[in-house]
């Protein structure tokens, strides 16, 4: 929503930008696999500043009862704000961005999970944004494929997540919420190393046909980066020392 | 949604094989989208207004204009809003009520084509810093369903705005007052086209019909702008595309968008 703000220094003389990273640099990030008592499977990630719990359960029975599908499990996501996660109060209520969200995150975990093995069944994941800065639905998918993996439910892969974009005409990786606001482009993408498949993709804002291609590639770089972080969180906990 | 009948499977194998062979249900070739017709000016109690045909699928924009409030961080910019709503005459299957998710995410996506490529130069819009602008609202309706909403409704947007124009408002006595007879243009600074790409197997098809649309694992919207830039992409469906398809549908979007940006001119010109 417009906002683009020229005035700001997004991208210094060395390359550095406002938060002090470098342009391929992500922010700090923490996954931990597990951590809730009563989900099936359960994750917790800070990327940055975003704070974001995901809990899933299931394969379980589907209600209402017309939702299930004879031929194939169901995944059914629901990402949601906290009224406290942004600097403004949110309204509790489901916006029409979450709403979209939601869908967008469902499709990109769809072709990961092997929802066929569980007939008439649904797998929910609910993922609650405890605090909010730039880049949720990327933290949000990749703490999902961790609290999927958690749960014990059967993948083909996990989907890392993380945006590229653009600031002072540079293409960067992991847009924060300073350079999504007014940075020139916004390019959240999900990829699944292993099968070579992007399977979350959005844009906005202007990009040349040669930037478009250079954004791709830089993000599937950093999805590659948060895969790495997304295993050790797992193998942390199931083959770490006393595990959790 | 919740059964398949035999012959939507039929139907799918059929477009599969098909594919395979390099051809489609209707006969078009690979990357051509269907016939687009356009009438302007459909409605003429709007501002402007577009009534679009992308094969048979068949959308209805109206634009209306008027002063609004501005949003408390931006005084200085006027708003545009798209939205778009499938009516229940569209299809047995749409049902009244509260949108769906895909709906929602259809008016989203046709949104952010026209937002993000800055098509209505919304800093043209303002009667009164911080107080009054004039507001754009672009609804679509969906008359007819054939598959490929996002480009119809991205259409029917487009040529409605290219073909409106704005009253002027002065700022007296504290409130926006019309100033009669002096209708302009609405100030555009590009084209905005979309182009909706699917994925059936491995096969990269653009703009599927209500057919193909059911068979597709997979979908991509990009917008590209009159420059030749590329300023907006959804992805969508329960699959994914490997990066070379992604820089491939790229590649498409902008080559078969200059196309359809013709067409839009030429909407633009007959109105006149």
């Amino acid at each position: 929503m417009g906002g683009r703000d020229a005035t700001m220094v997004l991208l210094d003389e060395n390359g550095i930008r406002c938060d002090g990273r470098k342009v391929d640099e992500t922010r700090r990030i923490m996954i931990k696999a597990g951590g809730l008592k009563n989900a099936d499977g359960s994750a917790y990630i800070e990327f940055g500043d975003n704070k974001i719990l995901v809990g899933v359960f299931g394969p379980r029975d589907v209600h209402p009862k017309h939702m299930s599908n004879t031929d194939t499990g169901i995944l059914r996501v629901r990402y949601h704000m906290e009224p406290f996660s942004v600097g403004e109060r949110k309204n509790p209520a489901p916006s029409r961005r979450e709403i979209e969200i939601s869908k967008v995150i469902k499709e990109a975990l769809e072709p990961a999970v092997m929802l066929e093995k569980f007939p008439r069944t649904a797998v929910d994941v609910f993922i609650e944004v405890l605090q909010a800065d730039g880049g949720t639905r990327c933290a949000a998918l990749t703490a999902a494929s961790v609290a999927l993996a958690d749960a014990g439910i059967p993948m083909r892969d996990m989907v890392a997540a993380v945006a590229a974009g653009k600031v002072a005409d540079t293409v960067i990786l992991d847009v924060n919420n300073e350079e999504d606001q007014a940075g020139q482009a916004d390019m959240p993408i999900g990829y699944m190393p292993s099968l070579d498949k992007i399977t979350l993709l959005q844009l906005d804002g202007v990009l040349t046909p040669e930037e478009y291609k250079k954004c791709v590639d830089v993000g599937v770089k950093g999805c590659k980066v948060v895969y790495e972080l997304q295993k050790k969180a797992l193998k942390d906990k199931y083959f770490g020392n006393g595990g959790d | 949604m919740t059964s398949v009948s035999v012959l939507d499977e039929l139907k799918k194998a059929q477009i599969l094989e098909l594919l395979e062979q390099g051809k489609r249900v209707d006969g078009r070739a690979l990357d051509e989208p269907r016939e687009i017709k356009i009438e302007t000016n459909a409605i003429p109690k709007a501002n402007g207004s577009a009534r679009v045909f992308l094969g048979e699928t068949e959308v209805i924009c109206g634009v209306k204009i008027q002063p609004d409030r501005p949003f408390p961080d931006t005084g200085d910019r006027g708003l545009f809003i798209c939205t778009a709503e499938l009516l229940p005459l569209s299809h047995p299957t749409v049902e009244t009520g509260p949108p769906q998710p895909h709906v929602i995410e259809l008016a989203r996506v046709v949104d952010r084509g026209i937002r993000e490529s800055h098509m209505v130069d919304v800093s043209q819009l303002v009667i009164e810093k911080d107080k009054s602008v004039i507001g754009v609202f672009a609804d679509n309706v969906v008359v007819d369903y054939d598959g490929n909403l996002f480009d119809a409704c991205s259409y029917a947007a487009t040529a409605a705005l290219l073909t409106s124009t704005t009253p002027k408002w002065n700022w007296i006595d504290d409130k926006p007052t019309l100033v009669e007879g002096e209708e302009t243009p609405l100030p555009i600074s590009t084209i905005p086209v979309s182009v909706t790409m699917g994925k059936i197997g491995s096969h990269i098809i653009v703009d599927p019909n209500g057919d193909e649309w059911a068979s597709m694992d997979a979908r991509i919207t990009i917008t590209s702008d009159s420059d030749g830039n590329i300023c907006a992409l959804q992805k969508g469906g329960s699959d994914g595309f490997t990066q070379d398809e992604i820089n491939q549908c790229g590649e498409i979007s902008v080559r078969v968008g200059a196309k359809i940006r013709e067409k839009l001119k030429e909407a633009q010109k007959g109105s006149q």
